[in-house]
């Protein structure tokens, strides 16, 4: 039976159990939306096409399926550029379909051309232009293996008019048809056993291992087994920025996040450290400020499914290409065969205790405000933090509210915490927390945003108010681009250029209410819990909650921009005691 | 470190649209020339080599070929020693050639054993199949008839057949 190639996408997709996907349509991908009229599949109809995406990769984040995004050829294609680059730096599966110019006006400069696979080449870990119809099934079935194996990423198809037009004889294609279509991809998933083994042999003789995760251990769905890395060996974890969730913040081990805003006791315990034991991470510059005095005693095992990642930054003494999952089992194996058969654990008691140490000496603090003075953002984060219902789950912008939010929250479990770690999307908040609702309808949905991130996409709370997906979101409002103007105080002799947002424009409230959601504002300490009450009551509507927050607060610790961890900059209460991070 | 040098990789693609644009791609957003290229469909028609010269240190080398791995399209690459690998370039010329200096040109081709493939008035259009060095004397020599045109193919490789001296082959595939 013959289909068009528009009838045969939606089929592919509905093959590939897709229930959801965000969009936007236009002229050239037009034919693609007439079948989907008839589709069980969900569609999510935003505002602008960087909203899909980012919802596309809100729920690819907490549900571990492929998110889906679908936008016209040209201007939506180029805005559904910064979520493609940023779903490939945090290696999100995401699957997006653009429509393109009908092949015969391909490099004609024809209305809403533009190079599509050329743009989006470098930014996803795979694209293609679909030039026949014959080959829409097959196209489907590579992007979302690709999308979802491997590490995983965006894959962009690229659907000229005509052959969403024309007709095509279906076939699915099968299981074998597909690995066979795909010669040069082979993800390597179990990691080498003799490397897993002289793993276990450093890991049992280090005496200030810490375990330092990334990303990949959620990814890989290993959070389990890395726990039992964790108990087993009794030692310290840190959980970058992209990991938080992925080890619980209650857990005695864990020192929490790492890296330029990260805790002081995860920080040092990185920098005094003898053995690495990353797992999923990638020695991001965030993490280890001036590589050349980053863990300078620390021997590292670097458990990547990227064998590019290995060596990139920091060469490993034990590299494991595999999947998280799959090598921390076997690490777990190996530890236990090691311990069954006599060999001991060196004793990281001395190592433990020292790391406790610091973690008593240097919590996280701010300064609370006096009465009468602006709120602090921090205490907005505690207090919704203290109120979240259970399961939470918790979206975050870029930049100061960003640190604030992975510092000051306890993440307990994985795929509680959603933030754009690798490209720093300002806007990211408001439609992946859309994203996620939608994947987790049963959950609550916090997104916190700066008041600078909120003016980029806020304007995708009509699309939660109109596609009945109720998030609530708090703004950190300090009328600044507050992490700019905190560099600007501390390395530009306090010369603030083009930082102020203006103050009481806009009206949030308004701005919440005119797009259908309920909006509040809090001005002072009292107000907060009220504030914050009010908006857990509310849920069949979005709550935005306007937090207007002192304006000169910064995040600390911090370790600035190329310089060494071991430079870390106190919160002003605790430089004194300076000394006692050795 | 190591001195960049002439590294050649030879790199196994699937034969389809876009994939050299890829492969050209990581070079260049590292900001790295690419001295030569040569791409042709293998024995098999499905396949495609590509052969790439380029100047590199070794570190950062290692890591564009590991890039390299992780394009879809990359079946598998290989780094060829240029003493252990036969090396084949095609250079064809368009050199002044008065009557004068005719019979020395035609000499000189005779030497290196090139084809005149062209003969005009006053130019003689040569080519020269062979090894890159040969082809780099052979271009010195015609540049003091004077050049009119000139163009060489980049070169193509493959190891030299005995098996020890085979090049180094990078196992494994990216994600």
């Amino acid at each position: 039976m013959k289909i068009t190639g528009a009838e045969a996408l939606i089929k592919a997709l509905e093959m590939e159990k897709v229930d959801v996907m965000f969009g936007y349509p236009g002229g050239c991908i037009l034919p693609a939306y007439d079948p989907l009229l008839q589709s069980p599949i969900r569609h999510i109809l935003v505002r602008h096409e960087q909203g899909a995406g980012h919802m596309a990769e809100g729920y690819a984040h907490v549900t571990g399926r492929p998110g889906v995004a679908m936008v016209t050829s040209g201007p939506a294609a180029t805005n559904l550029v910064t979520p493609l680059c940023d779903a490939y730096m945090d290696s999100i599966p995401m699957v997006a379909i653009t429509g393109q110019v009908p092949t015969t006006a391909i490099g004609s400069d024809a209305f809403q051309e533009c190079d599509t696979v050329g743009i989006t080449r470098s930014i996803t870990k795979h694209n293609e232009l679909i030039m026949s119809p014959a080959d829409i099934p097959m196209a489907v079935r590579q992007a979302f293996h690709i999308a979802t194996t491997g590490r995983p990423g965006p894959v962009l198809l690229d659907l000229p008019k005509d052959v969403l037009q024309n007709a095509m004889t279906w076939h699915w294609p099968t299981d074998d048809e597909v690995l066979a279509s795909l010669p040069g991809y082979k993800p390597n998933t179990k990691g080498h056993p003799r490397m897993v083994k002289e793993a276990a042999k450093l890991m049992l003789a280090a005496e200030r291992p810490v375990l330092y995760l990334g990303g990949g251990v959620l990814k890989a769905r290993a959070a389990e087994q890395v726990k039992q890395i964790a108990e087993l060996l009794n030692v310290p974890v840190v959980t970058t920025l992209m990991a938080r969730g992925a080890f619980p913040d209650s857990h005695p081990l864990n020192l929490g996040m790492p890296g330029m805003h990260g805790t002081a006791a995860a920080v040092t315990a990185l920098q005094k450290s003898d053995l690495l034991i990353a797992l999923g991470a990638r020695f991001d510059d965030r993490v280890t400020g001036k590589v050349a005095t980053f863990a300078p005693e620390a021997k590292i095992i670097h458990v990547d499914i990227d064998p590019a990642e290995q060596g990139k930054v920091r060469k490993p003494d034990v590299p494991i290409v595999g999947d998280c999952r799959e090598v921390t089992r076997e690490l777990v194996r190996a530890l236990r065969e090691l311990l069954d058969g006599g060999e001991k654990q060196a004793d990281v008691g001395p190592w433990r205790s020292r790391v406790s140490g610091w973690r008593e000496q240097f919590p996280l603090t701010y300064e609370q405000s006096e009465p009468g003075e602006a709120l602090k953002p921090q205490y907005c984060l505690e207090v919704l933090r203290d109120n979240a219902p259970r399961d939470t789950i918790l979206v975050s912008g870029v930049g100061q509210h960003q640190m604030w939010a992975s510092q000051y929250w306890n993440f307990e479990k994985p795929y509680t915490w959603v933030n754009s770690g690798g490209l720093g999307t300002m806007g990211f908040s408001v439609p992946a927390a859309i994203g996620a609702k939608v994947g987790c309808p049963d959950k609550t949905v916090w997104a916190i945003d700066g008041d600078g991130c909120f003016q980029m996409t806020a304007q995708e709370l009509i699309t939660a108010t109109l596609s009945n997906v109720p998030i609530k979101v708090g703004i950190i409002n300090n009328s600044y681009l507050g992490m700019v103007r905190q560099w600007q105080e501390m390395f530009y002799g306090e010369r603030y250029s083009e930082v102020d947002l203006g103050g009481g424009v806009p009206d949030f409230v308004k701005w919440a209410e005119s797009m259908g959601c309920v909006g509040i504002r809090v001005d002072s300490p009292e107000e907060v819990e009220p504030a914050i009450e009010k908006a857990n009551s509310i849920n069949e509507r979005s709550v935005v909650v306007d937090f207007r927050v002192a304006e000169g607060e910064k995040v600390f610790p911090m370790v600035p921009a190329g310089a060494s961890n071991d430079d870390i900059l106190l919160p002003p209460s605790q430089t004194a005691r300076r000394e006692f991070l050795r | 470190m190591s001195k960049p040098r002439h590294h050649i990789l030879s790199v196994l693609v699937q034969n389809r649209a876009g994939v050299l644009a890829r492969v050209a791609g990581l070079f260049a957003r590292r900001g790295y020339n690419i001295f030569s290229l040569a791409v042709a469909p293998t024995e098999d028609p499905e396949l495609s080599r590509i052969t790439i010269v380029v100047d590199v240190e070794e570190t950062p080398l290692e890591q564009i070929v590991k890039q390299l791995f992780k394009l879809i399209e990359v079946v598998r690459i290989s780094e060829l020693d240029p003493t252990r690998s036969v090396e084949r370039e095609l250079l064809i010329a368009t050199v002044r050639a008065g009557a004068e200096v005719r019979g020395q040109l035609v000499e000189l081709a005779n030497i290196f054993d090139a084809k005149v493939v062209a003969v005009g008035a006053d130019a003689l259009t040569l080519s020269l199949e062979g090894s890159p060095d040969k082809l780099d004397d052979f271009e010195e020599l015609l540049r003091g008839y004077g050049i009119v045109e000139l163009q060489r193919t980049g070169r193509i490789a493959l190891p030299k057949l005995d098996r020890d001296a085979r090049a180094r082959v990078v196992k494994g595939k990216a994600s």
